[in-house]
C-alpha cells in the first residue's frame, strides 16, 4: 500500500534521524525524559510478524482494521459508503500537510515514524460513517503505524485507536487528521499494556472553522510512554476539548506533551488531562496552547488534575500558554493531590473498608475520562485491571 | 421514648479528644438507650461535631481519654467502617463531593456491607434498585440522583436528603446527625425531619446535634443537652431547648465563669 509514497518519506526520515541523532536533556521537550529508554526503543527492530489476535470482537456496527506494520489492513474489508482509499496523487498532496500546519513535521518522534512506517492507512471520510477502529499492533520488535484521514466538510466519524502492548515490543503511531468545515470527529485511543513495553504516540489534527474535535485517551503499562497530541484550528472558530487518563505504576515513564494553536478567532478549548501515579514511576504533562494576536475572542480552558498514591512516584505538570490576543479567555489550572481523607472516612463511615474505599475513589477519579470514549470502547473493558497495578 | 430498661446503647464516660494537640472535648458523659432522641445543642466551638467525628472514628481527632461503649462493645477498637456496619451511623453536617462515584453504586455497596454484618443476603444491582427506589419516598427524593455521582452538584438540601436515604437504607442503631438541619429552608428541613421520625423506632436511638430549636419543632427530643467548652454542662427535657430559645447561650457564659472554666 503506497509503497511508493513513502519510499522518499522513509528517507529523508532516516537522514533526519542521523542528522538530529537522539533528543538532548538539554531541549526543553525532552528535559524529563528518560532518555535511555527512548533509546532502546530506537533500536528495535521493525516487526516482521503479525500481531497475534485475542482480542474481543468489535462492536456491533464497528469497522474493525488491524494495522500490524506487515499486513495490508484492508485486506478482505470492503469499506462502508462514506470511507474510500486515498488515490496516490491525493495522498502525495495531503501526507505531511497537516504535520506542517502543526509544525511539527521534524519532531523527533515524527522523523522516527517516517523513518519507520513501511505503509500508509490513507482514507477518506464523507458524511456521517459507521465507527472505524484501528488495532495497533505488532507481533515483535517495534510496530510503525501511520494513518491519514481526510474527513471532508460535515463528515462524522467515530475513531477508536486500540494499542494493546505487550512484552518487549515498542511501538511508534502516527495519526494525521484533517477536518473540513463543520466536520465531527470523536476520537479515543486505548493505550493499556501489559510487560512494559514503549510507545510513542503523534497525533496532528487540522480544524477547519466550524469543526468539532473530541479526543480521549487512556494510557496505562508502557515502561516508556510518550504521547503528543497536537492540533491546530487553521482559520479559528471551531471546538477543541482533550480528555486524558495516564496511569503509571512500578518504575514507569509516561509523559503527554498536548500543543493546540488557534490560527483564527473564536476558537474553543476544553481541556483535562489527569495522571495517576504509584510505584516509583514518573508522570509527565505538557500543555501548550498558543493564541497569537489573530486568534481574539479564543475561550481555552487547561485543567491539570493529579492524584499520586505513592510516596515514592512523581508528577511534573507545566501549562504553558502563550497568549498575544488581548481579547480571550483562557483558564488554566494545576493541581497534585493525594486521596482525600475526607473522601475516605466518608466512604469508611457507611462501611466500606479503607481498601475498598481507595480502590472506589480511584475507579471514579479514572472514569470521568473513561466515560468519554467513543462507544467502540466498551468491548475493550478498560476500566478491568486499568488499575490492578497501581494498586498493588 | 423513655423506657429505663430499654437497652444500653451508648455509654460515655469522660470522653476527652484533641485535634491537632488542640485538646475539644474535655470529659464528655452520657448514656443513650434504645428508643431515645436525644439534642444536643451548643454554640459553635463548644465541642458538638467533634463528638459526633469522635463517635464514628474521624482519623483526624484523637482520643486522649475516657472511654464510649456500644452495646457493650469498646467503640475505639472498631475501625470507622466496623463501626458502620454494627449499626453506627454519621449524618454529615458537610456530606463529601465523590466526582466520578456513581451515587447508586455507592449506596448498594455500603447497604450490603451492612446487611453482610447483619447476615441478611446481600442485594444484587436488581434487587438493590427496587430497594433504593422504595426508601426514596422517605426522603422524597428524585431518582435522578441516584445517576449523579455521589453529592456531586447536590444543593445543600439535596446532599442532606442523601444523608437521611442512607440512613433509610443502612438501618443504624444509632444515628449521629451533625447538623442536619444546618443549610435547608423550611419544606426540605420539614422533609428530612419526617423522614428522621418515620426512621426512629424502640430498638434505635437518634442523636440529634443541633443549633437551634427549629429542628426540635418537627422532631421531639426525650433529651436535651447543651455543651460548652467540651463538656455537657445541662441536660433536661425538650423544655430546655425552648428555653434556650428565649434565653439565649448568654447563661453557659456565667456557669462556666462560675465553674471557672472561661
Amino acid at each position: 500500500m503506497s509503497r511508493t509514497v513513502l519510499a522518499p518519506v522513509q528517507q529523508r526520515g532516516r537522514e533526519a534521524l542521523a542528522r538530529m541523532g537522539l533528543p538532548t536533556r538539554r531541549e526543553e521537550a525532552w528535559r524529563l525524559t528518560d532518555l535511555k529508554r527512548l533509546e532502546a526503543l530506537s533500536r528495535l527492530p521493525l516487526s516482521a510478524t503479525p500481531a497475534p489476535t485475542a482480542w474481543p470482537a468489535p462492536a456491533p456496527e464497528v469497522l474493525r482494521l488491524v494495522l500490524d506494520g506487515v499486513g495490508d489492513p484492508l485486506e478482505g474489508v470492503s469499506l462502508p459508503e462514506g470511507v474510500r482509499v486515498l488515490q496516490p496523487a491525493e495522498l502525495e498532496q495531503a501526507l505531511g500537510h497537516t504535520l506542517d500546519r502543526c509544525a511539527c513535521a521534524a519532531d523527533w518522534p515524527v522523523e522516527f515514524n517516517h523513518a519507520s512506517a513501511r505503509q500508509v492507512l490513507a482514507l477518506g471520510i464523507r458524511g456521517a460513517v459507521p465507527p472505524l477502529e484501528l488495532v495497533m499492533a505488532g507481533g515483535d520488535g517495534l510496530t510503525a503505524t501511520r494513518v491519514l484521514l481526510l474527513l471532508e466538510e460535515k463528515a462524522e466519524l467515530e475513531l477508536l485507536q486500540v494499542c494493546p502492548g505487550a512484552g518487549a515490543t515498542a511501538h511508534s503511531h502516527l495519526l494525521e487528521v484533517h477536518l473540513g468545515q463543520e466536520a465531527t470527529l470523536r476520537h479515543g485511543l486505548i493505550a493499556c499494556a501489559d510487560g512494559n513495553p514503549s510507545l510513542l504516540a503523534h497525533c496532528a489534527v487540522e480544524q477547519e472553522p466550524r469543526s468539532s474535535y473530541a479526543f480521549s485517551s487512556v494510557v496505562k503499562g508502557w515502561s516508556f510512554a510518550r504521547l503528543e497530541p497536537r492540533v491546530v484550528q487553521v482559520d479559528g472558530a471551531a471546538s477543541t476539548t482533550l480528555r486524558g487518563l495516564a496511569v503509571t505504576s512500578e518504575d514507569q515513564q509516561l509523559a503527554s506533551h498536548s500543543a493546540v494553536r488557534f490560527d483564527g478567532p473564536d476558537g474553543g478549548l476544553d481541556q483535562l488531562h489527569k495522571c495517576l501515579a504509584g510505584g516509583r514511576s514518573h508522570a509527565i504533562f505538557n500543555g501548550a496552547i498558543q493564541v497569537p494576536r489573530e486568534a481574539q475572542r479564543t475561550d481555552a480552558a487547561q485543567l491539570s488534575r493529579n492524584l499520586l498514591v505513592s510516596d515514592r512516584a512523581r508528577i511534573d505538570t507545566k501549562p504553558e500558554l502563550e497568549i498575544v490576543a488581548d481579547d480571550v479567555r483562557c483558564a488554566h489550572g494545576a493541581t497534585v493531590s493525594q486521596l482525600q481523607d475526607d473522601e475516605l472516612f466518608y466512604l469508611q463511615s457507611r462501611g466500606i473498608a479503607a481498601a475498598a474505599a481507595a480502590a472506589l475513589l480511584l475507579r471514579g477519579y479514572c472514569q470521568e475520562v473513561v466515560d468519554q470514549l467513543p462507544a467502540a470502547a466498551s468491548v475493550w473493558q478498560v476500566m478491568d485491571g486499568l488499575l490492578a497495578e497501581v494498586t498493588s | 421514648m423513655i423506657r429505663p430498661d430499654a437497652e444500653l446503647l451508648l455509654e460515655i464516660s469522660d470522653l476527652h479528644a484533641s485535634v491537632e494537640d488542640q485538646p475539644i472535648l474535655k470529659g464528655v458523659n452520657l448514656q443513650v438507650r434504645a428508643g431515645e432522641i436525644h439534642a444536643v445543642m451548643g454554640r459553635n466551638g463548644s465541642g458538638k461535631s467533634t463528638l459526633s467525628k469522635v463517635l464514628a472514628g474521624h482519623p483526624a481527632y484523637r482520643v486522649t481519654a475516657g472511654s464510649v461503649r456500644y452495646r457493650g462493645r469498646d467503640l475505639f477498637e472498631l475501625e470507622p467502617e466496623e463501626r458502620a456496619r454494627l449499626g453506627v451511623f454519621l449524618g454529615f453536617q458537610y456530606p463529601v463531593e465523590i466526582p466520578g462515584v456513581s451515587n447508586l453504586e455507592f449506596l448498594r455497596v455500603a447497604t450490603n456491607a451492612r446487611r453482610q454484618s447483619r447476615e441478611l443476603d446481600e442485594l444484587d444491582t436488581f434487587e438493590f434498585e427496587d430497594h433504593v427506589r422504595e426508601k426514596l419516598q422517605v426522603v422524597q427524593m428524585d431518582p435522578a440522583f441516584l445517576e449523579r455521582s455521589v453529592n456531586e452538584g447536590f444543593s445543600g438540601g439535596e446532599k442532606k436528603r442523601n444523608e437521611i436515604l442512607q440512613m433509610a437504607l443502612l438501618e443504624p442503631v444509632v444515628a449521629i446527625l451533625d447538623e442536619t438541619d444546618s443549610g435547608l429552608d423550611i419544606d426540605a428541613l420539614r422533609i428530612v425531619a419526617a423522614g428522621v421520625n418515620q426512621l426512629a423506632g424502640p430498638d434505635n436511638a437518634t442523636l440529634l446535634i443541633t443549633h437551634y430549636q427549629r429542628l426540635l419543632d418537627e422532631i421531639t427530643p426525650d433529651y436535651v443537652h447543651v455543651m460548652a467548652a467540651g463538656r455537657i454542662l445541662r441536660t433536661g427535657g425538650r423544655e430546655l431547648a425552648l428555653e434556650l430559645e428565649q434565653t439565649g447561650y448568654d447563661w453557659v457564659d456565667r456557669e462556666l465563669a462560675a465553674q471557672g472554666v472561661a
